[in-house]
C-alpha cells in the first residue's frame, strides 16, 4: 500500500510537469498579453517595453517557464496585471469555490445515491420510470438554462434566495448554485447507481445475505450498496477536479467570485500568470482525487489489494 | 423501503434548507440606510488616476478625486473646481492658482505642489502609467519618457511651482484647449501619502473627492462614505455607495428586478426589450461621449488608392445605421452623421449631419461608387472584430448583411471574429488588419480635438489605421494653435470635413450610456462619459 502511494506521487510529476507546460505554451500563444491592457489604443512603447520587462515577458519562453517553475517551488506565483500577487487571489477564490464544489459533491453523494438507491431497488416501477425521464431531461437541459431558471423564479418571481451571491459566499448562499452546478452530475449518479444496483441485486452474495435472514436495511447497505458503489466512487472522485474547474458558468451566473472567475478574467486579459497558477492548483487537485479514489477501491473492495 | 423513508427523509432536508436561505432574500437592498448599492467591475489597473483608462475604474476616481477642472455632468463643458484661474497669453505658457481651502480627506492641503508632484509621476517612464501620454504636451515629457531606454530627467522641465498655490505650466506647442483637458482623472492631485507609503494608499486611496474609501476588497467590493468635510459645492447627497463587483452584467440586472441591488449601468442588449416594463420607467438612456466607427487599414496599398476612397464612401452608404440601430440596439445608439459626438453641442463642435449623403443609406449609390472605384480590395469585405465582449458580433453580421444586400451579393461581406480583446489588439497594433476593423473611440475629455487628433492625425496614439493627411494635419496644428475657442473649433470641423471627403472611417453610430434602478432611488443621471452621477442620487 505504501510503495503504491510513493509510485503514485512519482508519476504525478511528470503529468504536473507536462501539464503546466502545455498551459503555459497554449496562454502564450494567445498573443501579446500587454496588447489588451492601454484600452482601445496601442500602449506606447517605452511603456509596453518597461511592462513586459517587468512581467519577464521579453525573455524567450523557455526561460520564462523555468523561471516561472522556479518561482511556483517557492511559492511564488507571480503578480496579475491589477498589480495583486496570484497566490492572493487564489486566497480568496478557492475557499469560495471549495465550499461551492463541498455543496454540489453532498448533493450528488446524498440525493443521487439516494435516488440511485430507491430506483435500482424498484426497477420498472413508476418512481423508477419518473426519475430515469427527470435525470434525462436534466441531462439534456444545458447548466446555463437551469441557472437562469432557477434564478429566476427562485430569485426574483418568488423571492426565496437572492439571485446573487456576496462576496462573503457562505454555505447557504451557495445551496442553490451548488445545485445548478451538481445537477448533470447528478442524473449520472442516479443513473449510475442504478444499473450496478440492479445488477447486484442479483448476485450471489446478496442472495446469501437475504438467505441468512438478515434484516433488509443490512443487506442493502453492507452488502448491495458498498459493491455497487465503486463506479459510482469513481465518478464522483473525477467530478471534484471537473467541478472546480467548470464552474465559470454557475460562478458567472451566480456571481461567485471563485476559481471560475479568476480563470475568466485571466483568460480575457491575456493574464498568463494568473490562468497558469490556477490551471496549476486544478491540476494538482485532479492528481490527488484521482490518487484518493484509487485507494478508496481497496476500502471498498477487499478483493483489490494494492502492492 | 427503508431506502425510500432515507430519500425522502433527505428531500425533506433540504427543502428545508432551501427554506432557511430564504430569509433575507428580496427583502431590501444590502445598503444600510442611505447607502446606495451599485453594480462595478473589476479594474483593470492599480486605482493610481495616471493608470486608469477604463470606466470602472474611472467611476471610482470620479468619485474621490476632483480636479483643477471638472466636466459639467449634464452639458460636458469644462468648468473650473479647484483651479481659481488659469491664465495664458500665447497658448503655450499657463500660470495656474489652486483655490484656498482644499485638503484632501487626511487633512493634507490640496497646494500646487499636490499637482506637479503627482504630474511627474504619472509622466515618468519608471512608473508605467498607462495615461502618461496625456503629459506629452508639456514640455520635457521626451526626457522623462523617452521613446526608449531610461529616463533622463525625474520631473517635467515645463512645470514650475512658484508659491503654494501656483506654478506654471509650459507646453512644447502651442495648444489652446490645454486647460479643458485638465479635468480628465490623469491630472487629478495627489497626496503625499501616495508617494510616502504608495502600497497602502493604493490598498485604499486617498483623494479629495466627495466621497472617501471606507473599505476595498479588491477583485469584490469597495465601499465609499460621505466625506462630510468636503469643501467642494458638489457635496454628496447621499450617505455612501456600495459598488459590488459583477462578472456579469445580466446578473446585476436580475439582482436589480430582485431588489437587491440598487444601480445597474449599462444594462445589458438583451434586457432591453423588456426593460420598460420590468423596471416601470426607472430605466435612463442618454447619449454618451463614445463613436463606433469602421477604421481602414491604410497600410494595406490596396486600400490606399483614389479608387478605395470611392469604394469606402460606398461602403458607408450601404449601412442602414437607422435599421440596426432601430432593431439591434433598440434605441442606445443613434445614427451617426459626423465624427465627433452630440454630447459636445453646436458650440463645443458637433456638427450633425456633416457627413452628408455620404452616411445616407443609398445602396444604388454605393454599389455604382464602389464599381467607379474598381470593387472591394480583394474581392470580399471582411469585418474584424473581438468577439468576446459587447454585441459585437450582432452589428457586425447587421452590418455585413446590410452591405450584401445594397451589393446584391451575398457573399461580399463576412465578420471576422478574434476570440480575445487583448489578442484583437495586438493584431491591429501588429498590422494585420485584413479589411476594416470596429473602432470605438470613448472621449477622454469633451472636445472636438479628443475626436480626431489622436485617430487621424499622421502618427498619432490612436491611429490605428495608420492614416496620413498633410491638409488634415495643417488644420488641426492651426486649430490647435488658435486662441479663441470658436476659431479653433471651426478649424478642426474644416479638418473634420477632410476626414469626411476621404472617409478615413466609417463613423456608424453614437454611443448612449443606460442604467436601471430601484424603487428607492431618485435624481439619477449619468454623465457624458456614461458614468452615474453618484453625488447627486437622492436615496429613500
Amino acid at each position: 500500500m505504501g510503495r503504491y502511494v510513493v509510485r503514485r506521487l512519482l508519476q504525478m510529476v511528470p503529468v504536473f510537469v507536462g501539464a503546466t507546460l502545455l498551459i503555459f505554451l497554449m496562454v502564450n500563444v494567445m498573443g501579446d498579453p500587454v496588447a489588451g491592457l492601454c484600452g482601445e489604443r496601442s500602449c506606447d512603447p517605452a511603456t509596453a517595453a518597461q511592462l513586459k520587462r517587468e512581467f519577464g515577458l521579453d525573455k524567450p519562453l523557455w526561460q520564462q517557464y523555468l523561471t516561472y517553475m522556479g518561482n511556483v517551488f517557492t511559492g511564488d506565483f507571480g503578480t496579475a496585471f491589477n498589480g495583486q500577487p496570484v497566490t492572493e487571489l487564489m486566497a480568496t477564490a478557492f475557499p469560495v469555490t471549495i465550499r461551492l464544489t463541498i455543496v454540489a459533491i453532498l448533493f450528488e453523494i446524498v440525493v443521487g445515491i439516494a435516488l440511485g438507491v430507491v430506483t435500482g431497488l424498484r426497477r420498472g416501477r413508476p418512481v423508477d420510470t419518473s426519475v430515469l425521464v427527470v435525470t434525462l431531461v436534466v441531462i439534456a437541459v444545458p447548466t446555463f438554462v437551469t441557472g437562469l431558471l432557477l434564478q429566476l423564479l427562485l430569485g426574483v418571481e418568488w423571492g426565496w434566495i437572492k439571485p446573487s451571491v456576496s462576496p462573503a459566499a457562505t454555505f447557504d448562499e451557495l445551496i442553490v448554485p451548488g445545485l445548478v452546478l451538481a445537477s448533470v452530475s447528478l442524473a449520472y449518479v442516479t443513473r449510475l447507481t442504478r444499473t450496478s444496483i440492479a445488477e447486484n441485486k442479483r448476485a450471489d452474495y446478496v442472495r446469501t445475505a437475504v438467505a441468512k435472514g438478515l434484516p433488509r436495511h443490512r443487506v442493502i447497505t453492507r452488502h448491495l450498496l458498498r459493491n455497487s458503489l465503486i463506479p459510482v466512487v469513481t465518478f464522483i472522485g473525477a467530478d471534484i477536479g471537473a467541478l472546480m474547474g467548470g464552474a465559470i458558468v454557475t460562478e458567472r451566473i451566480f456571481n461567485i467570485h471563485g476559481v471560475g472567475y479568476q480563470l475568466y478574467q485571466g483568460i480575457l486579459r491575456q493574464n498568463t500568470q494568473t490562468v497558469v497558477g490556477f490551471v496549476t492548483v486544478l491540476v494538482l487537485v485532479f492528481l490527488v482525487a484521482n490518487l484518493l479514489v484509487d485507494l478508496l477501491y481497496a476500502v471498498l473492495d477487499p478483493r483489490i489489494r494494492y502492492a | 423501503m427503508r431506502a425510500a423513508g432515507y430519500a425522502r427523509r433527505i428531500a425533506g432536508a433540504v427543502v428545508l434548507a432551501l427554506a432557511a436561505t430564504a430569509c433575507g432574500g428580496g427583502a431590501g437592498s444590502a445598503g444600510g440606510a442611505g447607502v446606495l448599492t451599485s453594480s462595478w467591475g473589476d479594474p483593470q489597473n492599480p486605482l493610481e488616476p495616471a493608470n486608469t483608462n477604463e470606466v470602472q475604474g474611472g467611476k471610482v476616481l470620479d468619485m474621490i478625486f476632483r480636479g483643477l477642472k471638472r466636466y459639467d455632468p449634464r452639458t460636458g463643458q469644462a468648468k473650473n473646481m479647484l483651479a481659481e484661474s488659469i491664465e495664458t497669453t500665447d497658448s503655450t505658457n499657463f500660470t495656474v492658482t489652486v483655490k484656498d481651502g482644499w485638503t484632501f480627506s487626511n487633512g493634507e492641503k490640496v497646494t500646487a505642489r499636490s499637482f506637479v508632484d503627482a504630474w511627474n509621476y504619472g509622466a515618468g517612464l519608471r512608473n508605467n502609467q498607462k495615461n502618461a501620454y496625456f503629459f506629452g504636451y508639456i514640455e520635457g515629457y521626451d526626457k522623462v519618457h523617452p521613446d526608449s531606454g531610461r529616463q533622463s530627467a525625474q520631473t517635467l522641465s515645463g512645470l514650475r511651482v512658484t508659491g503654494p498655490r501656483t506654478f506654471t505650466v509650459r507646453l512644447n506647442q502651442k495648444f489652446s484647449g490645454f486647460p479643458d483637458t485638465l479635468g480628465y482623472v490623469a491630472f487629478a492631485p495627489l497626496p503625499r501619502t501616495f508617494f510616502t507609503d504608495h502600497a497602502a494608499w493604493v490598498s485604499k486611496p486617498v483623494g479629495n473627492g466627495p466621497y472617501r474609501v471606507r473599505s476595498y476588497t479588491k477583485g469584490s467590493a469597495m465601499a465609499l462614505e460621505k466625506w462630510d468635510a468636503y469643501p467642494g459645492p458638489d457635496r454628496a447627497r447621499n450617505e455612501g455607495v456600495s459598488l459590488l463587483v459583477y462578472t456579469d452584467n445580466n446578473t446585476a440586472y436580475t439582482d436589480v428586478l430582485a431588489g437587491n441591488l440598487d444601480l445597474v449601468d449599462d444594462v445589458p442588449a438583451t434586457q432591453l426589450k423588456n426593460v420598460d416594463t420590468d423596471l416601470d420607467g426607472r430605466y435612463i438612456n442618454t447619449p454618451a461621449g463614445i463613436l463606433q466607427t469602421l477604421a481602414f487599414p491604410f497600410y494595406d496599398r490596396r486600400w490606399n488608392t483614389d479608387g478605395a476612397r470611392k469604394v469606402r464612401t460606398g461602403l458607408s452608404m450601404a449601412i442602414d445605421r437607422a435599421q440596426i440601430t432601430r432593431t439591434l440596439f433598440r434605441g442606445t445608439r443613434t445614427p451617426a452623421t459626423d465624427w465627433t459626438s452630440p454630447v459636445l453641442g453646436a458650440e463645443g463642435g458637433y456638427r450633425s449631419g456633416l457627413c452628408g449623403h455620404a452616411c445616407d443609406y443609398d445602396p444604388a449609390g454605393a454599389r455604382r461608387l464602389i464599381e467607379e472605384g474598381g470593387g472591394i480590395p480583394g474581392g470580399q469585405l471582411k469585418i474584424t472584430y473581438n468577439a468576446d465582449s459587447g454585441s459585437h458580433k450582432q452589428w457586425v453580421d447587421a452590418v455585413c448583411h446590410s452591405i450584401d444586400n445594397a451589393l446584391g451579393d451575398d457573399r461580399a461581406c463576412v465578420g471576422n471574429p478574434i476570440g480575445t480583446f487583448a489578442d484583437f489588439r495586438n493584431q491591429i497594433s501588429r498590422h494585420k488588419m485584413p479589411g476594416p476593423f470596429r473602432a470605438g473611440w470613448q472621449m477622454d475629455y469633451p472636445l472636438i480635438q479628443n475626436f480626431l487628433q489622436p485617430l487621424y492625425y499622421t502618427g498619432a496614439s490612436s491611429n490605428d489605421g495608420t492614416w496620413s493627411n498633410k491638409q488634415f494635419d495643417r488644420f488641426v496644428d492651426r486649430a490647435n494653435a488658435e486662441t479663441g475657442t470658436a476659431r479653433s473649433v471651426a478649424l478642426f470641423q474644416q479638418a473634420e470635413e477632410v476626414v469626411r471627403d476621404n472617409m478615413a472611417a466609417i463613423p456608424l453610430w453614437y454611443q448612449n450610456g443606460s442604467a436601471g434602478y430601484s424603487a428607492r432611488l431618485s435624481h439619477v443621471a449619468l454623465n457624458p462619459f456614461s458614468v452615474p452621477v453618484y453625488n447627486e442620487i437622492k436615496v429613500g
